[in-house]
């Protein structure tokens, strides 16, 4: 569980986050929502300590992430698992050493155990095979499905992904969408998800977070968003005539 | 103003290079890579200045002399403190800060915005020190011993030369480069190599640890990485010459 209480963040002049309070659950996918520069990435970076808060305080079950100090976080960072934008993978390693490297760097286990947990984790994500290619061999799909082969390489607690499918076609989106929703219910992880695609947040939405220009503006579940009466909310939804089809044909059906 | 925020970040890096690091194999292995990254491919680049640049003292020299009255090793002697004392340690080191300067500022630049650098603070690895630590430790093990080869070659190059433009016999040349030899000299050159490393790779470093924008800002920012670069080494050569000549 990620409790976040009324943090801000201002980059200059430009307020980036509003007194944003939050209670991420454990055990679901959390998703956060909102349109291209509402501060999705700011607010995930945020929460792992990558930007630093202006004011309010980050609690990780209980244990207060803005108070540390540089060595407290790095240990606590140990149980983050993170899928960045642009998959982040270390472009001089093979895919292979990619998702070894955190079990290289904190773990005492045998290579054999270490190739075995890379091969579990890269099945986890179907990229069976693909150990010894580069990430500019991959494709932009699966550079992402080995970067959250990374992120749970060693087991996190907590898991946070950033746009996980955007620029992905739409079936090898939801795959990754319901990947991440599977992990995160196998092994009950508290799961962020950074999104701005409609599809991801009725697949996979146990909880959703609206941002809008920094403010939180609504909060609910993939079945409560499509009958909320929140404005921005629904422009946000609605954007595209495909759901607003979907949307005059349930309201018809109800009459 | 900007000049202290610079020196001020620039301290706090450094500082976070030199943190113990959490693993020794993995800055092992890394500093191996290093090794061969920014050493074994700069050898090339290093043999090929030297060659040329032995062979111009030796004629440049050549005419310096002209006249009867003074001996032909003294050719000899031109092109050993000519290397030794200027070329091998400084001149090779502004040529290294081009090639091996804008490398690690151009990866370490890529790393930043591609968010490599954030991913691995993220897993709780102090990024700073992984990345940096083993290329200064690299470098400053491997550029004295391109000195070394710098010489070696650049005294090669001058002889090859004297043959063939017959400016002086082998002997004469062979007694020039033995002629009045302080060893001191030596032990100069590769003191100021060591510094030079050092300079290079944190500089670089730092300009490109601290890159952002998009991949043109990292271009830029290996430019001024290979700029400053060459101004830190022409003022630490002379503060060093200062301090160790006299
Ligand atoms: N490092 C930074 N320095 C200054 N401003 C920043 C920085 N990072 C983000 N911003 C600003 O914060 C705002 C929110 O950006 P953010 O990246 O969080 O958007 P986002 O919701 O993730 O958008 P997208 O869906 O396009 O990824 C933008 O106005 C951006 O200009
Ligand atoms: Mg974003």
């Amino acid at each position: 569980m990620i409790e976040v209480r009324n943090i801000s963040k201002t980059f200059g002049k430009n307020r980036v986050l509003d007194d944003i309070s939050i209670l991420f659950e454990k055990g679901k996918t959390n998703l956060v929502i909102g349109k291209s520069g509402s501060g999705k990435t700011v607010l995930l970076k945020s929460l792992v300590g990558l930007h630093e808060v202006d004011k309010g305080m980050i609690l990780f079950d209980e244990r207060d992430f803005t108070s540390m100090n540089f060595k407290q976080r790095k240990s606590l960072r140990k149980e983050f698992g993170m899928l960045f934008q642009g998959a982040a993978l270390f472009d001089s390693y093979t895919v292979e050493e990619n998702v070894k490297y955190p079990l290289d760097m904190f773990t005492e286990i045998s290579y054999a155990e270490k190739l075995e947990r890379v091969n579990f984790c890269l099945h986890r994500v179907d990229m069976d095979k693909t150990n010894a290619l580069y990430p500019a061999e991959l494709s932009g799909g699966m550079k992402k499905r080995v970067g959250i082969a990374r992120a749970i390489a060693l087991n996190p607690i907590y898991l946070f992904c950033d746009e996980p499918n955007s620029g992905l076609d739409p079936q090898t989106a939801i795959r990754i969408d319901k990947l991440i929703k599977n992990i995160t219910e196998e092994f009950d992880i508290t799961t962020i998800v950074n999104t701005h695609d409609m599809n991801s947040v009725m697949e996979i939405g146990d909880k959703v977070v609206f941002i809008f220009e920094g403010l939180k503006c609504w909060e609910g579940t993939k079945h409560e968003i499509l009958k909320a009466d929140n404005r921005y909310l629904n422009d946000f939804v609605f954007a595209t005539n495909l759901t607003k089809t979907l949307k005059k044909v349930q309201a018809k059906k109800e009459k | 103003m900007r000049l202290f925020y610079h020196l001020g970040r620039y301290y706090i890096l450094i500082s976070k290079v030199f943190a113990k690091p959490e693993r020794y194999k993995m800055y092992y292995r890394q500093t191996l890579r290093e090794l061969e990254l920014q050493g074994i491919n700069s050898i090339g680049i290093v043999v090929i200045i030297s060659i040329f640049v032995g062979a111009v003292i030796t004629i440049q020299t050549n005419y310096n002399i002209e006249n009867p009255l003074l001996p032909r090793y003294l050719i000899g002697v031109g092109v050993r403190d000519m290397l030794l004392l200027e070329f091998s340690s400084t001149m090779v080191a502004l040529i290294l800060a081009g090639k091996v300067g804008s490398s690690i500022s151009s990866e370490l630049g890529t790393m930043r915005i591609t968010e490599q650098i954030d991913a691995l603070e993220i897993m709780g690895v102090n990024s700073a020190s992984f990345l940096i630590l083993p290329k200064i430790i690299a470098t400053m093990l491997f550029f004295p011993l391109l000195t070394i080869i710098s010489l070696f070659v650049g005294m090669g190059g001058g002889y090859l030369t004297a043959l063939i433009t017959n400016v002086s016999t082998p002997q004469e040349f062979i007694y020039g480069l033995q002629y009045g030899f302080y060893p001191h000299y030596f032990t100069y050159a590769l003191q100021k190599m060591v510094v030079f490393a050092f300079l290079i790779t944190t500089i670089s470093a730092y300009h490109g640890y601290y890159a952002e924008g998009s991949s043109l800002e990292v271009g830029k920012s290996s430019t001024r990485a290979v700029v400053q670069s060459c101004i830190f080494i022409l003022m630490f050569n002379l503060i060093l010459t200062k301090l160790i000549l006299d």
